[in-house]
């Protein structure tokens, strides 16, 4: 261990100490009424570690022999889903404090679970991977379970932990294999193992049970069966917290140990991961139609957009990479938008997820309903809006990559999911006069969180906030060839 | 002068974001300064475009005018016209004033009413001058999200359904072509229309799913394009969106979907299909004559039995626009100078019908055909303005109508005779549901007592029709007035596409007696 070590780590390990003096200092002081103060706190200082990453330089760095990689990629991501992170803690802030529901443990086990995200879009080594996956997870099992005296909160978090272990198990199965057949667990080692363009039985085993924890975690069918009941029984901020940084994370991790340890064996998990994509997306769009929470559907709706996010991971190039990298971040920065708006929706004080309660919006709020008008289209991905760039970047990259089925049937399935996006654009400037209306008003925070995100969905047709030339450069700094 | 494009397609958006961000209420005042708002912004577009107009060069093949500034991921943000987009450019910001005009009694959310329609302006303009593929879908698919609204908000009854209708079908097709347009942009390496041209597909046949594509690349790139603009245009049997979308939508949005929208369609296969993919048009043409056949003789037929002077209109276009495929496909001077000629004759004429309907159902409120009947007794202007353009409609010699017909049934004569017939059998169709409903609408006696005290139109609709009728029929009268500015671009797309024939030739013969 030397000091470079450190210094490469250096951004983890001050989170890491910051949430656990936030804890203690919250526990010796004031608890629960310094929520909100620690929910502002943390949230600044995922900013600022956010910018002290970004400023970080372009160089690829190793620390501990190639168990901890810091590399263009890995900053692209981290952050990614800091900022998300950051941006849903004070969202959630307002929506904890208006209800009278603060918990201290909040914002420090979001702090926690943005450490293990970090460590997994940086690990070059199974065992960090799963480290940084279980602190990751462990603190989003409690999270969904905070409200401990509401029933579907506490089942949310039960269901979630069983079928989070379950899948925990299945990738460290895989790793055990993979280490058995490949002789380490060192990503640049399993790369070299695998060096002929396929991988042996052994490791094709290991490789597709690890493949199966990944896709648990990014919600792809046919591991997806949690998302929804999570999603819908989790309190609203941490729904939206799940929808937002542990996907970024997730997916990151994902094609990290594809393409450092498996990047010489892309023909042996492209399909895989073609496959889950096309199911994904279709399952998505279609099990979404039926839908009348918002919540279940945003549930759906992340189903299928992980679904396009994977068609770039299985093109298995620099390009789908990157397209993957583009079409994370625009999601995140339009799923933060969409849900600083459901926080809001409220009717007689009780919050409310029911579709059509945003009925003739359009008239109470034209500006909100303007503002979501435009990020639904733009998750539906329709042109001009920066949505459809994330489609267009995956769509090429597939095609570039010799797989024009994937391209067209992900085209065909974005018509589909087209479909309930409009419908709540349909109850917002056309709805009926008889539905349970919303009648809330947003807070600041989620007003501005609302209008930016909306405006970047307008804004970024013009050259996309250079995300792409810093999506190619991180594609670059992780795909070798 | 360099920008000159740029200003005519984002000045109406610009408007609509000057009434987005400072228009504030609904009351009187502030319903009347959008609507001055947006008639002005949009009078400035057209008086602009004659600029345009003036600079441009006939006999000059290449694009003109034209803007290439890079833009993201390696695409370009690139503009220009030729012969073939300036004269749509000019239909367009002919049509959107009198547009505006017309709804000018729309009472309901007539703020954001005319900042859909600038914003649809705006989205139409740079469809027809983007010289960039992606940037090209972007103004295609992006005219969807306003006309949406439109329909949706400010339609009649059965809205809703005829909303969705409307966006999910397009939005089907158009996804297609966006999978064609990458394919093309892995093939090529670019994405600029301009070198789009010049590349060559393969054409080679090859098996897809056991069954021997005759035209590979090229004919499945071309039904992917097929997918898309048969939708927009719309070409029988994806035409049902058509007349519910009328039927529902208010008249000015009425006027702006035939006139503007549906010339997308026509516009995307003289673009795109024709000089991109030449072999599969040809392997595909036989096809598009018998749809474009078909969909002349069933819409017009359907047309006689409507009840509903709107969705009447709405067949009828559907019937014109079968002119205009079965012209484009037969790829000579008549046929594509008549596809084209047709197109914006339709663009006028449709137009003032609609708003011909528009009149009298702002007071009557019903465009039930047998709610009507000897209005010519108290509305003596409207008869005639409408005798006019049903007889444009129905394609009388001296007006803007005939020509169009004309020139594509001379064409299709000399391509295919069997289409020629059947094509040529719905102008007397045509004749037949368009006096019929004159007959039926404005003649006979004037017995139903809610229409004794109708009143004939007033200073403003005669304003508004005016420039319509000055249009269709100096262009009736005058056709060299179009033929001029796109015969040289029109005699180039014909004669690239008979030299990349040329080259293909002797391996399609046999397999294309093998495939029909």
């Amino acid at each position: 261990m030397t000091s470079t070590d450190l210094a490469i780590i250096m951004p983890e390990l001050f989170l890491a100490l910051y949430a656990m003096v936030a804890l203690l200092g919250a526990v010796w002081t004031s608890k629960d009424a310094a929520a909100s103060l620690l929910c502002w706190l943390t949230a600044a200082v995922l900013v600022a570690v956010a910018v002290w990453i970004s400023l970080a330089g372009s160089a690829t760095n190793v620390a501990f022999n190639g168990m901890f990689v810091d590399d263009a990629f890995a900053r692209f991501a981290k952050v990614t889903l800091l900022l998300a992170a950051a941006i849903v803690l004070v969202l959630s802030e307002g929506f904890f404090s208006r209800r009278g529901i603060q918990h201290f443990e909040y914002p420090v086990l979001i702090a926690l679970a943005v450490v293990g995200m970090m460590v997994m879009v940086s690990a070059g080594d199974l065992i960090t991977l799963y480290m940084g996956l279980e602190l990751q997870s462990l603190s989003l099992y409690v999270i969904a379970a905070i409200r401990r005296d509401s029933l579907k909160s506490t089942e949310a978090g039960l269901k979630y932990f069983t079928l989070g272990a379950l899948s925990s198990g299945l990738l460290l199965y895989g790793a055990s294999l993979t280490y058995g057949y490949a002789g380490s667990t060192v990503f640049r080692d399993i790369f070299a193992a695998a060096n002929d363009g396929h991988v042996g039985i052994g490791l094709l085993l290991g490789l597709t049970f690890m493949i199966s924890g990944f896709a648990f975690k990014v919600s792809a069918v046919p591991f997806h069966m949690w998302t929804p009941d999570v999603y819908e029984g989790a309190p609203t901020p941490v729904t939206a917290f799940f929808a937002s940084a542990p996907k970024m994370a997730a997916m990151a991790m994902f094609a990290r140990a594809m393409h450092d340890a498996f990047g010489q064996a892309v023909a042996d998990w492209q399909q895989i991961v073609a496959l889950m994509a096309v199911l994904s997306i279709f399952l998505g769009a279609i099990a979404g139609i039926g839908q009348r929470d918002i919540k279940r559907l945003m549930a759906y709706s992340s189903i299928s957009h992980m679904g396009f996010a994977l068609i770039g991971l299985a093109a298995g190039t620099q390009a789908g990479v990157t397209a993957m990298l583009i079409y994370m971040a625009i999601y995140v920065t339009m799923n933060v938008g969409t849900f600083a708006f459901i926080l809001s929706m409220e009717r007689d004080g009780q919050h409310v997820t029911r579709i059509d309660g945003v009925s003739l919006l359009s008239r109470k709020e034209p500006l909100t309903a303007l503002a979501m008008l435009v990020l639904l289209f733009s998750l539906a991905g329709v042109p001009p809006l920066v949505g459809f760039f994330g489609k267009f970047a995956v769509l090429t990259a597939a095609l570039d990559a010799g797989l024009p089925w994937l391209a067209a049937l992900g085209a065909v399935g974005s018509v589909i999911s087209a479909f309930y996006y409009l419908r709540i654009v349909y109850y917002m400037y056309f709805g009926s006069e008889e539905a349970e209306q919303i009648d809330g008003s947003m807070n600041g925070a989620q007003w501005v969180v609302l209008m930016v995100s909306a405006l970047i969905m307008v804004a970024g047709v013009i050259n996309l906030f250079g995300v792409d030339g810093l999506a190619a450069n991180a594609a670059a700094s992780l795909v070798v060839n | 002068m360099q920008n000159l494009i740029s200003i005519i397609v984002f000045l109406p958006l610009i408007a609509a974001l000057i009434l987005a961000l400072f228009l504030k209420g609904e009351d009187e005042a502030a319903q009347r300064n959008a609507k001055w708002l947006a008639f002005i912004a949009t009078l400035a577009t057209f008086f602009i475009s004659l600029f345009l107009l003036g600079g441009f060069d006939p006999s000059v093949t290449e694009f003109q005018f034209v803007e290439d500034r890079s833009w993201l991921m390696g695409l370009h943000y690139k503009m220009g016209v030729d012969g073939i987009s300036i004269l749509f450019v000019m239909l367009t910001t002919f049509l959107m004033p009198i547009t505006i005009a017309a709804c000018w009694d729309v009472k309901v959310r007539v703020k954001e009413y005319m900042i859909a329609f600038l914003v649809l302006e705006s989205l139409m303009l740079g469809v027809f001058t983007a010289l960039d593929l992606v940037l090209f879908y972007l103004f295609f698919e992006g005219g969807l999200i306003p006309m949406f609204l439109i329909i949706g908000i400010w339609g009649g009854k059965d809205r809703i359904y005829a909303a969705f209708k409307f966006f999910l079908y397009t939005f089907l097709g158009s996804l297609l072509m966006l999978v064609a347009m990458v394919a093309m942009y892995v093939d090529a390496g670019t994405t600029d229309i301009a070198a789009l041209l010049e590349h060559t597909f393969a054409s080679e046949t090859f098996p897809v799913l056991g069954i021997q594509v005759v035209g590979g690349l090229q004919t499945m790139l071309f039904l992917a394009f097929f997918a898309s603009f048969a939708v927009k245009m719309p070409m029988w049997p994806v035409h049902t969106w058509l007349p519910d979308a009328h039927v529902q939508a208010p008249t000015a949005g009425s006027v702006v979907l035939a006139a503007i929208l549906l010339k997308m369609g026509g516009y995307g296969f003289l673009r795109f299909s024709l000089p991109m993919f030449p072999v599969g048009s040809e392997v595909m043409s036989t096809f598009v004559f018998w749809l474009s056949a078909i969909a002349i003789v069933y819409a017009s037929l359907v047309a006689l039995a409507q009840e509903d002077m709107k969705k009447l209109i709405a067949y009828s276009s559907v019937a014109h626009m079968g002119y205009v495929t079965m012209g484009i496909f037969t790829v000579n001077q008549q046929g594509l100078d008549g596809a084209i000629f047709q197109m914006l004759s339709h663009g006028f004429v449709s137009g003032a019908l609609f708003l011909v309907v528009g009149v009298v159902y702002d007071r009557m409120h019903t465009r039930e055909i047998a709610a009507y009947g000897g209005l010519a007794v108290r509305m003596p202007v409207y008869a005639l303005i409408f005798l006019l353009f049903t007889m444009a409609n129905v394609g009388l010699p001296g007006t803007s109508g005939f020509i169009g017909e004309f020139l594509t049934l001379m064409a299709i004569f000399q391509v295919n005779t069997w289409v020629a017939v059947v094509a040529t059998s719905g102008v007397i169709f045509s004749a037949c549901y368009g006096l019929w409903l004159y007959r039926r609408v404005m003649l006979g006696k004037l017995i139903k007592e809610s229409l004794k005290t109708i009143s004939d139109m007033t200073g403003r609709e005669k304003a508004i029709f005016a420039p319509l009728v000055a249009m269709t029929l100096l262009l009736g009268v005058y056709p060299s007035l179009v033929t001029d500015v796109i015969g040289p671009a029109v005699e180039n797309l014909i004669g690239q596409y008979e030299v990349a024939l040329n080259d293909y030739t002797p391996a399609t013969e046999v397999a294309l007696a093998g495939d029909h």
